[in-house]
């Protein structure tokens, strides 16, 4: 399986590469939101600015009577949609998201757009797609599975190429579960940091397209070689003491001589979540293989956050780079990991991203560099 | 004082059932001093936790800003009455 | 676990037991093993719960949904004998149309007066994977998906691709559907690996 187009809408920028080099010189989207859309009381956050969005649809007339949601999936799609036969079959697209367009409920309880197959059909329908769309919703990691079913329906025969794309916005109903929860900081998330005290929401789309049989003239490439999901099987939103989830599906995925040279973490910032991932990644016995945050750039983007990050991930990747941890200052976890602070030039093949989430659920995918 | 807070964490004890959904649990089951979390007793979680923090502003109006403290003040029903006794 | 094979599907996978739960009636395997007079939901799942005779207070804080879900797995894996806690080898494929959206309507609800962190965490339909893998300790591969309408096959082929490639040699596989106005219909397969 190879890793082809990909694109990355967020407060970075509207491509993979506008996010890359905001994300490589050390700049986030997080700034507080004083207005009283998402939430009654100020709270910092990622969110996508809608005059910057207007901008963009204003060549495209027809999105005007989208959803948010629905123009941020369509304009993301469009940048990399040209290197597939939508009208194929055999080209499948996944839909991960956690909330889709929840705010629709506002004003009325059962509107249809609200069900999340509606909302896939819509993106589908815009581009043609052929095949039936899938959505997947598993919280947190929804980004991350789709990697990983993109690569089991292409095992399978079901399709050739998979179309992945991941998104979320936000809205009062994500914002004041996430206060219920207490888990908001009140700053800038600061993942891994002794002192992080919650995590940062944030909203954005990403897609890329999995190819299933190798275009070795396109050299480098980067494979999706494996992934794997496992449950905690401990609690519905707290995280595994032991990382046992997270653990299993590290070792689900890696096989023998699958080397890791980085780890993208999920580093969400909330104390107990960076504190499982570090058992985790040190009961794997990769306690001196550097780690990467990406959240203190981007927040936790929900359902798109899995695709977002595997791509900056493997940019950084094909540009032997290893990003640093935006918000880490003094490293705090329970186990012995290595969190990289800043950027570190250094060759790199193997990359295992990790994601994690409610539910007890956890993902892992093995990425690697063919060059 | 000490019929009001009697009277108070008898209320309390019904409120906990109700709210957090312990339908194996009557009042009488629950003692004064008995642990709310941990492996014994009603074992309540952390979502349980949030859930009193909820009641505590809806029911009586006292806002737990900090959760940290929300630990000694929801050992026991006895730590929870004389908290909102304190308070209010 | 004396039934026998129902269907059969691709090459990796065959059908163990097969539960249906509709209008106030639960059919495992064919036969009728449970129907109530109780037409509100809650209702309903109750009595079902008194009937598998199990005993977990975790049951009364779950969502519908989670409610539904997790008595079904009861009944599926009632009797297994081959299938233990403490494994990575079972999963758990579900799917429906709904999502969470039962229990979003009552999150939004609470919205205006104090959101509950006890609602919110049910507004996620892979929650009721989560009750199920905690009840059993199962560790193993588990997907939520949302379909417009029931596509069996794909989650039988799922099941397959896992049955292949991974440690799975069980799976859980169906639809578990709860619409926001409370129309349930619960069609799950106890499949194991061939």
């Amino acid at each position: 399986m190879i890793i082809g187009a990909h694109n990355i809408i967020s407060p970075l920028g509207f491509t993979s590469e506008a996010n890359f080099e905001k994300v490589i010189r050390g700049e986030g989207g997080i700034a507080m939101q004083t207005g009283t859309d998402l939430s009654d009381t100020d709270f910092p956050a990622s969110v996508i600015n809608e005059s910057e969005l207007e901008v963009h649809l204003a060549e495209f007339l027809e999105l005007k009577a989208y959803t948010k949601l629905e123009q941020l999936s369509i304009l993301s799609l469009k940048q990399i949609i040209a290197g597939v036969d939508v009208t194929s079959p055999k080209t499948g697209f996944i839909l991960s998201t956690t909330k889709g367009n929840i705010d629709l409920l506002k004003a009325d309880n059962l509107n249809p757009n609200a069900l999340l197959a509606t909302t896939a059909q819509k993106i589908a329908d815009y581009f043609g797609f052929a095949s039936t769309p899938h959505v997947i919703s598993n919280a947190c990691i929804s980004g991350l599975v789709a990697f990983i079913v993109a690569k089991r329906f292409i095992q399978s025969g079901i399709y050739d190429n998979v179309v992945i794309l991941g998104v979320d916005v936000l809205s009062k109903f994500i914002v004041s579960g996430f206060q219920s929860f207490h888990s908001l900081s009140s700053e800038t998330c600061k993942p891994f940091d002794a002192n992080r005290d919650g995590l940062s929401l944030g909203e954005g789309a990403a897609s890329v397209i999995i190819h299933g049989k190798q275009k070795t003239e396109n050299t480098p490439y980067v494979e999706l070689v494996n992934g794997a999901i496992a449950n905690d099987a401990n609690h519905i939103s707290g995280p595994s003491r032991t990382g046992e989830g997270l653990f299993r599906a590290i070792k689900q995925t890696l096989r023998d001589g699958d080397k890791v040279d980085v780890i993208s973490a999920h580093g969400t910032a909330t104390p107990y979540n960076d504190d499982m991932e570090s058992e985790a990644i040190s009961r794997a016995g990769f306690s001196v293989v550097p780690v990467s945050g990406l959240k203190g750039y981007f927040g936790h983007t929900l359902g798109a956050a899995g695709i977002i990050e595997s791509i900056i991930s493997i940019m950084a990747l094909e540009r032997n780079v290893i990003i640093g941890t935006k918000g880490l200052k003094q490293q705090g976890v329970v186990a012995p990991i290595k969190v990289v602070k800043e950027n570190e030039y250094a060759p790199t093949k193997g990359l295992l991203k990790l994601m994690s989430g409610f539910g007890g659920c956890n993902a892992a995918v093995y990425f690697k560099k063919h060059e | 004082m000490s019929t009001l807070n009697k009277e108070l964490k008898e209320e309390l004890k019904a409120k906990l059932i109700e709210q957090l959904n312990l339908e194996d649990f009557e009042v009488s089951d629950i003692n004064d001093n008995d642990l709310l979390f941990g492996g014994e007793g009603l074992a309540l979680d952390s979502i349980d936790a949030l859930e009193i923090i909820v009641l505590l502003e809806k029911e009586y109006g006292i806002k737990l800003d900090d959760p940290k403290k929300g630990k000694e003040i929801m050992q026991s029903i006895q730590t929870l009455a004389d908290f909102i006794e304190r308070k209010r | 676990m004396v039934a026998m094979p129902l269907f059969t599907s691709k090459n990796m996978s065959r059908v163990i037991k097969e539960l249906s739960i509709q209008s106030e009636t639960v059919i495992l395997d064919g036969k009728i093993i449970f129907s109530s007079e109780e037409k509100e939901l809650g209702g309903f799942l109750k009595d079902l719960y008194k009937h598998t005779g199990i005993n977990y207070g975790k049951f009364f804080k779950m969502d519908y949904l989670s409610k539904l879900g997790f008595l079904s797995s009861e009944l599926l894996l009632k009797d297994v004998e081959e299938i233990k806690p403490e494994t990575d080898e079972v999963a758990l494929i579900f799917a429906n149309t709904s999502s969470s959206l039962n229990t979003d309507i009552k999150y939004q609800k609470s919205m205006e007066d104090i959101p509950s962190p006890a609602v919110f965490v049910y507004t996620l339909p892979n929650i009721v994977i989560g009750e199920i893998s905690i009840r059993n300790k199962f560790y193993g591969e588990h997907i939520f998906l949302v379909q417009a309408k029931y596509d069996k096959n794909i989650l039988l082929k799922y099941a397959d691709s896992l049955f292949e490639t991974t440690a799975t040699k069980y799976a859980l596989v169906g639809w578990l559907e709860l619409s926001p106005t409370e129309n349930y219909n619960v069609q799950l397969m106890l499949c194991a690996k061939k």
